[in-house]
């Protein structure tokens, strides 16, 4: 598979401590994977750190084949979005979450409806379009927050555990959108301790233990 | 002044306010023109200050944050004074010729409000959730997308901050008395003239301006509370 995102020395660093210390991280294009781990071994950190919402220290990061550094490293940053463990909506509408991203990419308003509308459907959202984040439940936030990363077609999409602290319900339709997003031939990275998810057909497994990466 | 004379007082304030008296109605102009522009120059730069110093990263920042909050309690009238001695006609900034003018007033007014809304827009900012601007910056926002979504956000608390500053300027004497010069029809405003009939025994006068001053103190603070009410219900 080509590679996507290639990383090297991957490094995060508290105090004298190594929180992970990775001689090489490959994401191929269109491939996706399960990041697993005990809890404190560092998984957020790295993801976020990949989204470039943490600092870490690398020898060498290449994207598209590309050594990442000022305009790439723009590229890099929009390209990759993640989705918090429990995400944060704005105080606007459901609809209006979803458009947040297309509209800081300057898309035209009736292009942004028509793909707002393809996301409320893709994650069946459609009683809410209009309802205030803070009337949704737990799980319903976080399918806002899959749609609003799954609209912007991104190559490299992050969720960090999204389906902790969700009853069945609420799970099982979480993870019904992460196998279809994997199944769209996006590179997802999936950082969970749900077996169900680890489970998936098409997805690989990281694990991160003792501050590295074992496959 | 006994009770009754207080009674006969408020009676003819409010006559004065209803007939429309002009030189009163002047005052009450003079006061939030003076205010209202202050505050315009002061709300842009006292939200960027309170933004950089809640989510910098530099020497010196929490001192200026101390700075910052020892600045609420500085005295308007020392505000007043520093800025006659600049204004002055001998003083650096006497070619100016703004002494005893309503630009010097909204000078002196736009120094006392930027301290309060500083301070409050930084606690606010500094109360937010830091998801935030996480999620702007993941979403593909710059740094200045992410500063105005996370200001939004806090919308409530900026509007706060905004409030709490009108109230302290809309009602502050020793600064404008000493910038002003309290001309009537040029730089006499609501308190200003509340200390002058006051002073002069013109009691109703001085009732009628002060009812004008708590019913614009009322009017915020319904706002205000309305305001926290709503921030308060997300």
């Amino acid at each position: 598979m080509t590679p996507l995102l290639v990383v090297e020395n991957f490094r995060k660093q508290f105090g004298s401590r190594a929180l992970f210390d990775i001689p090489r991280l490959e994401l191929a294009r269109g491939a996706s994977y399960v990041l697993t781990g005990d809890n404190g071994t560092g998984k957020t950190t790295l993801l976020k750190a990949l989204a470039g919402l943490e600092s870490a220290e690398f020898g060498a990061m290449r994207y598209l084949d590309r050594d990442v550094s000022g305009d790439v490293l723009a590229e890099l940053k929009r390209d990759v979005i993640y989705v918090h463990q429990h995400p944060y909506l704005f105080d606007t509408s459901v609809a209006a979450n979803i458009a947040y991203g297309l509209k800081l990419r300057g898309i035209d308003a009736k292009e942004i409806m028509r793909r707002v509308y393809a996301a409320i459907d893709w994650a069946k959202l459609g009683e809410f379009s209009n309802t205030p984040p803070q009337r949704l439940s737990g799980g319903e936030k976080q399918r806002v927050a899959l749609a609003r990363a799954w609209v912007l077609q991104a190559p490299v999409m992050l969720f960090d555990e999204p389906t902790a602290n969700l009853d069945q319900a609420s799970r099982d339709r979480v993870i019904e959108l992460i196998d279809r997003a994997v199944g769209e031939n996006n590179c997802v990275v999936v950082a969970c301790h749900d077996h169900e998810i680890i489970n998936l057909p098409r997805v690989q497994r990281l694990h991160l233990e003792q501050g590295t990466i074992r496959s | 002044m006994t009770d009754n004379s207080i009674w006969d007082a408020a009676q003819t304030a409010f006559g004065l306010l209803l007939s429309g008296d002009g030189e009163l109605w002047r005052t009450i102009a003079i006061s939030l023109r003076v205010s209202l522009i202050a505050l315009l120059i002061a709300t842009p730069l006292a939200i960027w200050a309170g933004y950089v110093l809640a989510t910098g990263r530099f020497r010196l920042r929490r001192a200026l944050i101390v700075l910052l909050q020892s600045m609420l309690s500085f005295p308007t009238v020392v505000v007043g004074l520093i800025l006659y001695l600049l204004f002055t006609r001998r003083g650096p900034l006497g070619d100016l010729h703004l002494l005893f003018t309503q630009d010097a007033m909204i000078v002196g007014q736009a120094l006392i409000a930027f301290p309060v809304l500083a301070a409050f827009t930084l606690t606010a900012i500094q109360g937010a959730d830091p998801r935030i601007r996480e999620t702007a910056l993941s979403l593909g926002a710059s740094r200045w997308q992410a500063a105005l979504t996370l200001l939004r956000e806090v919308r409530f608390g900026v509007m706060a901050s905004v409030l709490n500053g009108f109230g302290r300027v809309i009602s502050e004497v020793g600064c404008a008395m000493m910038v002003g010069g309290n001309i009537a029809d040029v730089t006499r405003t609501i308190p200003t003239a509340v200390a002058l009939e006051t002073s002069k025994g013109q009691f109703a006068q001085g009732i009628a301006l002060g009812t004008v001053l708590l019913m614009l103190a009322l009017g915020v603070n319904i706002l205000l509370s309305s305001l926290q009410g709503r921030g308060a219900a997300r």
